[in-house]
């Protein structure tokens, strides 16, 4: 009975061996339009390589989830989409990542106003030691995106209402933001990542460090926000990519096995590997 | 299996191991006691010897003379002119009748200290109304009667072998007896210069002298020092040169301060021709060894910053350098800060350095800048020590507390910073 469930690595990767990245002529055809694109996006640490030639469309306005096991790229993959790997010591990045079809790569841009298109939200909620309202105002001050203080408190008010968080902080927003429970951190990272109005969100498993009543209330969020962003979430939780998302992308050791709709890779996985991760079988 | 579990972890073999593991941990726990208390005694005996030497330097013997401002004496249009040693003698004089004579005259002159005379003139100068008037005030006594009254001369001794002779024990006695000798506290002390005569020499110069120098001192290496820190921290490519420029750091901050010292010497007093003795050049000095300890106390600071912060200013967007001006140095100030108070408690306390740009000089005025001459507090104490009169003895000890003080003040404000506005995480 055992020696039937159970696949050691060893085995695993055996039996897996063969598998290989998607190509693009595999890609699964989208509903909508393609927001970022990367096509065969390959990155070392140092000489050690972590992602082997991806190709992903990522569809506008809806979410994408990235599953697989730890260590298998997706958050190195994540951070290539707003050039974020790009202050890490010894990395090097072959291939292309565009967004509305500009290469994000390319000389003229900068990383910097990238990243306020492409925001990104982190595992571990990761406010400022700073008030409520700074931490929501941050990003608007550095980017010049309000002329005065009336605009300022608009845009804060705004992101903190689509982040659901603002009747619960309204009345405290001179408070310090490390004082507020796990799960209203989160969303206010979220807050503070909406209200430089990025194109793309991309969350790095923002629920880990949550429990499943603040987990709830971020994929309420999520789903909410799908209307006007584009989004990335890398999850451990299979049911949560299954509940928050339309695509889902499941990597393996710096490969993308599988990507289609998520109902079709959770009903009816197309590759083995992917079936056996979904089922439980390793990961 | 269940019975086996049951008897591994009680019964007589188990609680012999669990008493020996018992007192395995006690003797350990009393190794790391007695530890402690060796420190503690060595400190209580420094502080000790310290205190109990030098607690009389911060008292002066002063002596309640009836001073009478004769106009044959003193002139009230010119009274700083005045005779004011004969007034003196007159006004012992008074008190004893029976010293007539030219060498008891000179004994009674004796009694009284430089400052006493001075305090005396001061009255009158302030005042010249006095002239033709007899009033009473408390002067300083001179350091031989100082260390009497304090209990530093010893009265059995045979008079050949004493600073004081019996005649002069039995005038003190008396006035002792009279209630004409107070024992005070010596604020003086804490606004003088240096003097020759222990019971005049005050700590201000020195004082003052560190005061300007720890200002250039920080001035310089604290900007100039995070400046380099947070560029060797969040700015340089890691490569070769930026690790050869961290071992050179490391090795800079464990050079002796001496040799800075001679760099000071060499490069602010021969080749840039600062002026010699200055609080300015000692400043310069104490900076360039105070640079790597701030440097390594930023660059800790720095790294103290956790990752994640960072990384949520670059994920909404924020530059490199807004990285590090909004979030990154902020965050890092209290334990910045805590870093350079050390480094300025270290360079107080500095001497050699010091010796070797002529900071060692006997300065009576107190520096008004950075630029006048003037001595250090550790400098103050090497001369003091350095003098035979039995007066700064207790000077040096005194000396000693003040700068003890100031570098528990120092050392408490930077565990206060620390304490009160660090972030934890
Ligand atoms: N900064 C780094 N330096 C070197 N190797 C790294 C670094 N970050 C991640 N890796 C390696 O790259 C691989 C992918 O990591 P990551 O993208 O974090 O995986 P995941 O998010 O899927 O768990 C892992 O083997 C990890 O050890
Ligand atoms: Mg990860």
């Amino acid at each position: 009975m055992v020696a039937v469930t159970e696949i050691t690595a060893s085995e695993r990767d055996a039996s897996h061996a063969d598998a290989v990245t998607i190509p693009v002529d595999r890609l699964p055809e989208l509903g909508g339009p393609v927001k970022m694109q990367t096509r065969d996006l390959k990155l070392w640490y140092s000489d050690k390589q972590a992602l082997a030639g991806i190709n992903l469309d990522v569809p506008e306005r809806q979410v994408t989830a990235f599953i697989g096991p730890s260590g298998c790229g997706k958050t190195t993959f994540l951070k290539c989409l707003n050039r974020m790997n790009d202050t890490i010591e010894g990395v090097r990045i072959e291939g292309d990542v565009t967004l509305d079809g500009t290469d994000v790569y390319d000389r003229s841009v900068d990383p910097v106003q990238l990243r306020a298109r492409v925001g990104m939200v982190f595992q571990k909620p990761n406010p400022f030691p700073k008030s409520i309202y700074d931490n929501v105002a941050y990003g608007p001050r550095i980017h010049g995106l309000a002329t005065n203080r009336g605009d300022l408190d608009a845009i804060v008010e705004s992101s903190l209402q689509r982040a659901g968080l603002w009747n619960e902080v309204k009345d405290r927003l001179g408070e310090m933001a490390t004082g507020m429970s796990g799960g209203q951190q989160q969303r206010l990272c979220i807050a503070r990542t909406i209200a430089v109005s990025p194109e793309v969100i991309l969350m790095d498993e923002p629920c880990s460090a949550l429990d499943p009543i603040s987990t709830a209330r971020v994929e309420e969020l999520i789903d909410e926000l799908r209307d006007n962003y584009t989004i990335v979430i890398v999850t451990h939780n299979l049911q949560q990519a299954a509940r928050v998302s339309q695509l889902t992308a499941f990597f393996h050791l710096g490969r993308l096995i599988e990507v289609n709709d998520t109902a079709e890779v959770f009903q009816n996985p197309g590759e083995s590997m992917t079936r056996d991760y979904i089922t439980g079988r390793f990961g | 299996m269940a019975d086996t579990t049951f008897a591994i972890h009680s019964g007589p073999a188990a609680q012999a191991r669990l008493r020996k593991r018992y007192a395995r941990e006690r003797r350990f726990k009393l190794m790391c006691l007695a530890a402690l208390g060796v420190a503690a005694i060595f400190l209580v005996v420094l502080i000790g010897s310290i205190v109990s030497r030098g607690w009389s330097g911060f008292l002066v013997t002063q002596m309640e003379l009836t001073v009478t401002y004769s106009p044959e004496m003193v002139d009230a249009s010119n009274p700083a002119d005045g005779n004011f040693r004969m007034i003196v003698v007159e006004a012992l004089q008074k008190e004893f009748p029976e010293a007539t004579d030219h060498s008891s005259m000179r004994a009674l002159l004796g009694l009284v200290s430089n400052g006493g005379f001075l305090a005396v003139r001061n009255a009158v100068v302030d005042d010249p109304s006095l002239v033709g008037q007899t009033v009473t005030m408390w002067v300083s006594a001179a350091s031989d009667i100082d260390m009497l009254n304090k209990g530093y001369v010893d009265r059995t001794a045979p008079e050949e072998l004493r600073r004081v002779d019996d005649q002069t024990m039995a005038w003190v006695d008396k006035l002792e007896a009279d209630g004409r000798i107070r024992t005070g506290f010596n604020w003086d002390f804490f606004t003088t210069g240096d003097s020759r005569e222990p019971e005049l020499a005050g700590i201000g110069g020195a004082i003052l002298g560190s005061f300007w120098m720890l200002l250039v001192t920080f001035l310089v290496s604290f900007p100039t020092g995070v400046a380099a820190a947070v560029y060797l921290e969040e700015f340089a490519p890691k490569r070769r040169w930026v690790d050869i420029i961290e071992v050179n750091i490391n090795n800079l901050a464990a050079v002796p301060s001496i040799v800075f010292g001679l760099l000071g010497l060499a490069v602010f007093l021969n080749l840039m021709h600062l002026p010699r003795s200055a609080p300015l050049v000692g400043g310069l000095t104490l900076a360039l060894m105070t640079l790597p300890t701030i440097i390594i106390t930023t660059r800790a600071a720095l790294k103290g910053v956790p990752p994640s912060i960072r990384e949520a200013a670059l994920g909404i967007g924020a530059s490199p350098v807004q990285v590090v001006s909004h979030h990154v140095l902020p965050l890092a100030l209290p334990r910045l800060l805590t870093g350079a108070i050390i480094g300025m408690a270290q360079a107080l306390g500095e001497t050699a350095p010091l010796l070797m740009i002529g900071m060692v000089a006997f300065i009576v005025d107190l520096p008004s800048g950075p630029l006048d001459a003037a001595t250090a507090l550790p400098v103050q104490i090497f001369l003091w020590a350095d003098s035979p009169e039995r007066g700064f003895v207790e000077k040096t000890s005194a000396a000693i507390m003040v700068l003890l003080g100031f570098l528990v003040v120092m050392n408490g404000i930077a565990v206060f910073l620390r304490q009160r506005f660090e972030v934890r995480w």
